[in-house]
């Protein structure tokens, strides 16, 4: 390849055409389904499995940019979305009129995703400073406090029943709680997010963030400071888990303290690990995954006459499998096995 | 405001590159560095030479922060810098290469010179990919070419030779516009045709461009600097003119080997 091609972006050797050209075809035949989903499937599909399944993608994905660019594995990311829906419900209008104020959706919707930014940008301000476990450890201690704040506060919280009866505004004449609306409003923003983490991993600070990861005594010393930069991750990572917040808030029309629950906080672990951590799409897939699983897992213990309360047992052992065969979960699966059909099986090595 | 005669050199451009003043560093009841005192000119090569624990690194960890001094002040350029972080430090225009290689391993080699460009840059926090044409992104591009590392470029850190590391190494210390650079025995470990590499890329530095260099080889270390300081035991013990160093028969007996070895 000639020199005077340069410069053409950030590593990789990406093949000519425009990008949009450059988007391989796997993507397009994922996107035209995904597009065409509501003309296949019923709405109980649409709606409790697909709808479900984009808004904890993009809370597992605000963990897997945190963890996956920034080496920080943060467990405060349930509980930064659980505040963005309690904010959406106090600001905007729910059934606790007596504490909502009732402001209008487009007041209210920022208001909440700020609030749930500044709550990200606190919890992160105080956990970069640790590594590694400990960075689990705070992160889990402040969405534990965050779990029993909410559950004992009465005056802004509503305790421990939450609010209930909190709706997305009816924009353009629709109803956005009906299954196709919802659907596609849901993969809107799963796409918004899945494409801002993948854009901003090769700028400028995402790649800073990545340096951070590899390497924070040699950022310091070309110049970065490095507790500004992961705190600004945990800020960006927080705007990613409250839009979901509010997201998932509006699918069951109610958040309560256990919303964001330790149980919760762990599952975002367990799906975007499941998923794998080194790619923005895992998260999605991880929360397929999971939400398949404890949807139709009941029906299939009922039908094994065991109890429907065990379909926790069902997770447990895909997670285990999936971790067990694949340290990078699905994805690391699919790169092992794409891996292993391009080998040559008389010369191995690579094929033609 | 202060208005002390080191600040108005600063402004006037006239201050010392470097300026320690009685720096010393512990560790528990052990004096790495003791009441260092060392001045550096702007432009001027100067090697450190000593043997291993002589405290050598330990003055490159002071002068950029990566710890501070327990006691004494270091002056950049006239400005004291003693408190400051080492971010604040680089983007005054100071550098350094680490003697063990410390790199982004999980990125390509052209990233890592971008991230070292970015560094001492504005918009470190950008949201926005840099365009065909980023200033940066060629500054880093000519980084790249200037340690022959162009046709590894799209490479893998963790996929470069021991030499090509050490390479992208000094290239990540010449990001920006670098005023004073410490170099931490960047020859270690490298072939002899690399080592000639080396020796071009620091003698062709601007003239302007003042450095410390630790190295072990002699050969690298006299022919690159134009005057030398000797530490032992964590103090300055000789300083001088690279031929009068060498000839000094406490050098020799002490670190040539001059001596019964």
């Amino acid at each position: 390849m000639a020199v005077t091609d340069l410069p053409r972006g950030l590593t990789q050797e990406r093949p000519r055409g425009t990008w949009v050209e450059r988007i391989p075809v796997a993507y397009w035949v994922v996107g035209v389904i995904l597009v065409l989903m509501p003309l296949l499937a019923n709405d109980f599909i649409l709606y409790q499995v697909f709808g479900w399944a984009f808004i904890l993608g993009m809370i597992a994905l605000s963990l897997m940019f945190l963890a996956g660019y920034g080496g920080m594995v943060s467990l405060v990311q349930m509980s930064v979305a659980g505040m963005a829906g309690y904010m959406v419900a106090i600001f905007g209008t729910s059934a606790i009129d007596t504490i909502s104020l009732g402001w209008a959706w487009y007041v209210a919707i920022p208001v909440a995703i700020l609030v749930a930014v500044i709550f990200g940008t606190l919890a992160g301000a105080l956990a970069v400073r640790t590594e590694g476990i400990y960075t689990i450890m705070i992160t889990l201690a402040i969405a534990s406090a965050f779990f029993y704040f909410t559950r004992q506060n009465y005056i802004i919280f509503n305790g421990f029943s939450g609010f209930n009866g909190v709706l997305p505004p009816q924009l353009f004449g629709v109803d956005w709680r009906e299954a196709v609306p919802f659907y596609y409003l849901t993969l809107f923003w799963a796409f918004v997010a899945y494409c801002a983490v993948l854009y901003v991993s090769r700028a400028p600070f995402g790649l800073a963030l990545q340096g951070v990861r590899d390497n924070p005594r040699r950022m310091r010393a070309l110049g970065f400071n490095v507790t500004a930069h992961r705190i600004a991750a945990y800020s960006f990572a927080a705007a990613i888990a409250g839009v979901a917040g509010i997201l998932l808030t509006w699918q069951s029309a109610q958040i309560s303290p256990g919303t964001a629950g330790v149980g919760p906080v762990i599952d975002i672990l367990i799906i975007a690990v499941v998923g794998g951590l080194r790619h923005p799409v895992g998260p999605f897939i991880g929360a397929l995954i999971y939400v398949v699983l404890s949807t139709f897992a009941i029906d299939i213990l009922v039908g094994l006459g065991l109890g429907a309360e065990r379909f926790r047992l069902l997770i447990g052992l895909g997670f285990l499998l999936i971790v067990f065969f694949s340290p990078d979960g699905v994805l690391g699966l699919y790169r092992q096995w794409r891996e292993s059909r391009r080998r040559d099986p008389l010369a191995g090595g690579d094929g033609p | 405001m202060n208005t002390s005669v080191a600040d108005r050199l600063a402004a006037t451009g006239t201050a010392n590159a470097l300026e320690l003043r009685g720096v010393t560093r512990m560790f528990g009841a052990l004096a790495a560095l003791s009441d260092i005192n060392l001045t550096v000119k702007p432009g001027e090569r100067r090697a450190v030479l000593g043997s291993n624990g002589a405290g050598k690194t330990t003055l490159f960890n002071c002068i950029t922060g990566d710890f501070p001094p327990t006691s004494g002040t270091i002056r950049l350029f006239g400005e004291d810098v003693t408190s400051f972080p080492p971010y604040e430090r680089i983007r005054r225009g100071l550098r350094r290469t680490y003697q063990i290689s410390l790199l982004f391993t999980g990125l390509s080699v052209v990233d890592n010179v971008y991230l070292a460009c970015r560094g001492v840059s504005r918009h470190r926090f950008s949201l926005f990919r840099p365009r065909r044409d980023d200033a940066l992104m060629a500054s880093a591009l000519d980084l790249v070419e200037a340690v022959h590392l162009t046709e590894a470029r799209e490479t893998m850190v963790s996929d470069l030779s021991y030499g090509q590391q050490r390479q992208l190494e000094v290239a990540l210390a010449l990001a920006g516009a670098p005023r004073f650079v410490l170099f931490d025995e960047p020859a270690a470990g490298l072939s002899p045709t690399e080592r000639r590499e080396l020796i071009e890329i620091l003698t062709g530095l601007p003239s302007h461009m003042g450095y410390i260099i630790i190295e072990h080889d002699m050969d690298v270390a006299l022919r690159v600097s134009e005057s030398v300081t000797m530490m032992h035991n964590g103090r300055i013990f000789k300083e001088g003119k690279p031929a009068e160093i060498e000839n000094d028969p406490e050098v020799q007996a002490l670190y040539l080997g001059g001596g019964d070895g």
